[in-house]
């Protein structure tokens, strides 16, 4: 047979290999130690150098030419392989992953957190105090004592001193406000530096409606210096509001009111608009469209609640405020039903929540937009 | 505090709108809550007179009537009342007038066939009147074609809240005051009629309790005529929300709100002897004009005469005594009762009134004598009679308070600039008396001004906050110092945590229902005396009852899996039986831990394992060594028993507990199936020793790669597995670098009451690889520690 035909022969049936273990066979018949060409290969030992010179070249290239074949071949059966398993292996991707559950944090921590950003940058420290107050922190020391007719307008919880084992001289109480933690900070301070704290917690109220609830929130807020004076006070209600509402245009308005705790007492409104149904806050209530509400309690210390912090009234002053954290984060968020922040209810806090992630900063802005 | 435009104006001149007073009242602290102006309710009502009245050609009751409105021509009315009739002049509503009474709107329509355009109208349709037996009838001079608001003088209401500082404007005068000193008009001086009183008072007056009532003046009026108080003070009071009774207590009632002046009218018929102010005896009752009887005691002060209690003095008069339409002489009271005396009367008996509001707020203790004055001039004007002397018994406490004051303290505390002209001029419309040294006297109407604040507030309040302005806090310099605490940092951190392992957070009520709090108990509960309802009685002793309440709401809505978490105080106690408020974190996982998929089959539930998850993830974020916590048992007897544990450092120190919900507990609140729960103690957690500043421990990761070996021992089947890990992870600490149980097997193979724990131990060549003795040696350092927990090596 010539080298040609056989080479040919041999080609042909590689290609019509069907798998690997056929090529295999294949290989060891033609290659093999008993195979074809590696038996042609043998016989170029008995051969003439000139045979040799002739017939050699023709063999090996025998040889290298079903090589390669061999190789292209099992490259081939391999490829299509792969494709057959990867075929096999095809998942459908339309059904669903695993899931992992959505954690929220609640808007009333979230616009805490807010509001503790913003106040830090201003240089206000976070102060907290017993919800579990007694009398004098809660009243007395705030310029409201026994029988003061203010004490009325606080709807006040009573601990039951006998059932509750906790027999004392003083009244204990839910605390009705923040103001409290004034005292507290004041006499923690010692009676001899300036001092700027903001005071967030839970407050009580026997009150429950629509729009009041039992227990609320507020953040209470306390400057005391040599010279600060309503104008630092308005500066820093119209900076925190800014900042919290990111608007530039926040307009306040001062009305006098009354506050035992304070000296004189402001109230503060805010201009809002109606945007879609909801109250959007920025602008003058004065202009068209526009209107004012009433957005929290602050004025000048009193001298009383100055005394009673330990600060000589006639060398300090300054001012406080309180402002109900719900109400914010409902003005801000868009809630409607202070009562709902109070259920639990994994639909709401899923709606409302924030991500763990939503960490309020100055660069990035306090807010999370919806 | 509610009054009409035309009261005010009684003793304000001022050509002001209803508008500009409301902002004027705002302004200066007497916050506008309402304004009703009847004007708006009378739209479309006017004065007309009828011309002609016709039988209604197909009904027998009602005429046709042809209106004269005072323009164009007249109008045919259909209308059924009895009176009407030619030449009435009456109150015509006019097509698209609503009426007050039923909200009708007025139409052009048929009646019978016959038109009608509008209606002729009767007192109770316009809510003027319970006159229903026909329509109006107005004067015949009455002016036709004026709007019925005008002419009936339609008088728009004020309702103001009152701050509790302010007692004179529970007054309308003292509103006046205000007002005028505003800038809004001029006040009018009182007019008091100057009434000496034509013989000496029949009654002894005295008082005995000095303390209580410093001041009782008095005088009767003999010859009186009560009955129903005139048209104009009838409208007043009811402007005010004041319902008129009689003509003597309408008048009393009308110079309590006219001059924030309570005073008291009895019928001196019903008195005998001498009339007392002094104090209650106890057993001593009295029966009110609230129709209440109340228990008085010796704390109390009252006005009484030989036969008993008539009055609770200053809050409220007594039933027997009070006036009738047969009273002819009366008893004029008017006392001085100190503030603190009726408020702690008023608060005993949980009693209020208009009078107990003033007193208690401080009433003008030099106005005794006008207010009388004001009194005996009313009732001789509306009742007549003839008045006595007044007899005086003690003195009020009359000494006007001064306050040093210094304009400059405007500018110190208020930060707004205002002339001492002008603040002079506010302080004298406001009735305080200025000094040439700035000594400011006050006015016996302000019990609450009393220091330098005070008259800031006052020249600030009545110049207008508008001029203050913004000024900057000085700032540090620099970026804003760090301001939060270590545990406020440790919350916020944690509470983040939770959020993103999936947790929603909750705030759920710091008050529990009795039982709920007995269930979770740590000793004395705080209790509140007065909760809004049984459901809010009992400060919580731990934050689980409340999430478990919350899952139970939302799993009857249908939620299938949830996961809570709250973080939030503990109402306790500390060693001493002080408060003890303490932070803490608590994770509630209830329903399915995972819905059934195709890929996971059947849905799973949450178990102990979940909870010991979440309490040690978050243990971890919040700096706890975790790896030398202990798992104890004794997590509360609201756990399941034998899936439940505390984490302890220490054995003293719990820093957690976790497991499976008794199933008691949670049938206790309503909860079917398992629940699983975690509760983080997070001020039991140890902070960081000491500021070490920024910089780690050094650390260069091996060289050498770390070998891991498997182990697997055979241990009485009640041998817990932290222990045998433990005392395999200590049993080479140079080399074994973790150490974890990977299987725990009962069954074949296994003896009865043993299993077999696998574990894989990590070792970490330090300087150079093990070879097959070391590696030996280790093996044989594991199984002799293993062997002391009771474990074999399993062949």
């Amino acid at each position: 047979m010539d080298y040609e035909s056989l080479g040919a022969q041999a080609l042909d049936s590689i290609a019509k290999a069907q798998d690997l273990d056929a090529l295999e066979a294949l290989r060891v018949a033609f290659l093999g130690k008993q195979g074809s060409i590696s038996g042609l290969l043998k016989t170029l030992g008995g051969m003439s150098p000139e045979e040799r010179q002739t017939t050699g070249p023709k063999i090996h290239a025998l040889r290298e030419g079903v090589t390669n074949a061999l190789a292209d071949k099992k490259a081939a059966l391999e490829a299509a392989a792969l494709e057959a398993k990867l075929a096999a292996e095809t998942v459908d991707l339309t059904l669903p992953a695993p899931e992992s559950a959505r954690g929220s944090v609640h808007p009333v921590s979230q616009v805490m957190d807010e509001l503790a950003e913003i106040f830090a940058d201003l240089g206000f420290a976070v102060a907290t105090g017993p919800e579990i107050e007694d009398d004098w922190h809660n009243f007395t020391a705030l310029n409201m004592p026994e029988s003061h007719p203010a004490r009325a307008m606080h709807d006040t919880f009573y601990i039951d001193k006998t059932a509750s084992g906790y027999e004392t001289e003083q009244d204990m109480v839910l605390r009705t406000h923040t103001s409290p933690v004034q005292i507290r900070a004041m006499l923690a301070a010692g009676g001899d530096k300036p001092l700027r704290i903001i005071a967030p917690g839970r407050v009580y109220r026997s009150d429950s409606d629509a729009t009041h609830t039992p227990m609320f929130h507020q953040v209470e807020g306390l400057v005391i210096g040599k010279d600060i004076t309503l104008a630092h006070l308005k500066w820093t209600l119209e900076t925190m509001l800014k900042a919290f509402f990111e608007r530039d245009d926040i307009v306040l308005r001062l009305r006098p009111s009354y506050f035992p705790f304070t000296e004189p007492s402001v109230e503060v409104d805010t201009g809002y608009s109606y945007v879609d149904g909801r109250r959007v806050v920025g602008g003058s209530g004065d202009a068209p469209g526009h209107a004012w509400m009433e957005l929290l309690g602050s004025g000048m210390v009193n001298r009383h609640v100055l005394s009673a912090g330990g600060y000589d009234p006639d060398q300090w002053q300054g001012f406080a405020f309180g402002v109900g954290v719900d109400r914010l984060a409902m003005l801000k968020y868009g809630m409607n039903d202070l009562r709902a922040f109070f259920d639990g209810d994994a639909r709401w806090l899923g709606h409302y929540g924030f991500s763990g992630l939503d960490v309020p900063t100055l660069s990035g802005g306090v807010g999370v937009q919806a | 505090m509610k009054f009409s435009l035309s009261w005010l104006k009684a003793h304000l001149e001022t050509e002001a709108t209803v508008e500009q007073i409301a902002g004027k009242l705002n302004a200066i602290g007497l916050e506008v809550e309402g304004i009703e102006d009847p004007a708006e309710k009378l739209r479309g009502f006017r004065v007309a007179r009828i011309l002609t009245a016709d039988r209604h050609p197909n009904a027998d009751k009602l005429q046709v009537l042809s209106v004269d409105t005072g323009e164009g021509a007249p109008l045919q009315v259909v209308c059924g009342a009895p009176n009407a009739r030619a030449g009435l002049v009456g109150v015509l509503g006019l097509p698209g007038a609503v009426v007050p009474a039923n909200g009708m709107v007025l139409k052009v329509a048929a009646v019978r066939s016959v038109e009608s355009n509008g209606m002729m109208c009767s007192m109770r349709e316009l809510e003027l009147g319970e006159g229903h037996d026909g329509i109006i009838e107005l004067p015949e001079d009455a002016p036709v074609g004026t709007a019925f608001a005008e002419y009936h003088g339609a008088d728009p209401v004020f309702d103001i809240s009152v701050t509790p500082n302010r007692p004179d404007c529970m007054g309308v005068y003292g509103i006046a005051r205000d007002l005028a000193a505003a800038g809004l008009g001029f006040l009018k001086p009182i007019a008091a009629p100057g009434i000496a009183g034509s013989y000496a008072c029949p009654v002894e007056i005295r008082t005995e309790d000095t303390d209580g009532c410093p001041a009782f003046y008095g005088r009767t009026i003999k010859g009186v005529k009560n009955g129903p108080s005139p048209e104009w003070l009838q409208a007043a009071l009811k402007a005010a929300d004041q319902r008129p009774i009689s003509a003597l207590v309408d008048i009393t009632n009308y110079v309590m709100l006219t001059y924030g002046r309570p005073a008291h009218a009895y019928d001196l018929a019903k008195l005998s002897g001498a009339v007392v102010a002094r104090r209650a005896v106890a057993g001593e009752q009295c029966l009110a004009l609230n129709g209440k009887t109340y228990d008085l005691n010796e704390s109390m002060t009252v006005i009484a005469d030989a036969a008993g209690v008539h009055d609770i003095a200053g809050i409220m008069g007594g039933e027997h005594s009070g006036c009738s339409d047969d009273t002819a002489d009366v008893l004029l009271e008017i006392a001085y009762f100190t503030p603190e005396r009726i408020a702690a009367t008023g608060r005993a008996l949980n009693l209020t009134s208009d009078a107990r509001a003033r007193f208690e707020r401080g009433v003008d203790p030099a106005f005794l004598d006008t207010g009388l004055d004001l009194l005996t001039g009313l009732i001789l004007e509306i009742c007549g009679g003839e008045a006595s002397e007044v007899v005086r018994a003690g003195a009020a406490p009359a000494t006007p308070k001064t306050v040093a004051f210094d304009p400059a303290l405007v500018t110190k505390l208020g930060g707004v600039e205002i002339a001492g002209d002008e603040q002079k001029r506010i302080l004298a419309a406001l009735g305080f008396t200025v000094g040439d040294d700035w000594a400011v006297t006050v006015p016996g109407w302000r019990p609450d001004v009393d220091g330098a604040a005070d008259i800031v507030e006052e020249v600030v309040r009545i110049h207008g906050l508008d001029g203050i302005e913004s000024v900057p806090l000085p700032r540090e310099d620099g970026v804003a110092k760090p301001t939060a605490t270590p545990v406020q940092k440790l919350e916020r951190r944690l509470r983040r945590s939770a959020a993103a392992r999936g947790l929603n957070e909750a705030i759920t009520w710091s008050f529990l229902p009795e039982g709920e709090a007995e269930h979770f108990a740590e000793g004395v509960l705080w209790r509140l005396a007065n909760p809004i309802s049984e459901d809010l009685k009992v400060m919580r002793p731990s934050l689980i009852p409340g999430l478990l309440s919350a899952a139970k709401r939302n799993l009857a809505r249908g939620g299938s899996s949830l996961r809570l978490f709250e973080i939030g105080r503990r109402y306790l106690r500390d060693a001493n039986g002080k408060g003890a408020e303490r932070l803490t974190l608590a994770v509630v996982l209830a329903g399915d831990k995972t819905p059934r998929g195709w890929a996971t089959g059947k849905a799973q539930a949450f178990d102990a394992f979940d909870a010991k998850a979440e309490a040690l993830a978050l243990l971890a974020e919040a700096g706890a060594p975790v790896d030398n916590l202990q798992i104890m048992g004794e997590a509360g007897a609201q756990f399941h028993p034998g899936q439940s544990a505390t984490l302890r450092l220490g054995p003293k120190n719990v820093l957690a507990r976790f497991g499976m919900l008794h199933p008691t507990t949670a049938k206790a609140f309503d909860l079917d199936g398992p629940v699983a729960v975690a509760e983080i103690f997070l001020d039991a957690i140890p902070g960081k020793k000491g500021a070490s500043g920024f910089a780690r421990v050094n650390y260069a990761p091996p060289a050498l790669q770390a070998v891991k070996r498997d182990f697997a021992f055979l241990v009485k089947a009640d041998l817990a597995a932290g222990d045998l890990l433990r005392a395999v992870k200590g049993a080479d600490k140079a080399n074994i670098i973790a150490a974890r149980v990977f299987d725990d097997f009962r069954g074949q193979g296994v003896p009865e009451g043993q299993k077999s724990l696998a574990i894989e131990v990590t070792l970490q060549p330090a300087e150079k690889s093990y070879n097959d003795a070391d590696l030996k040696a280790i093996a044989d350092k594991v199984t002799a520690a293993a062997a002391k927990q009771g474990a074999v090596l399993r062949g």
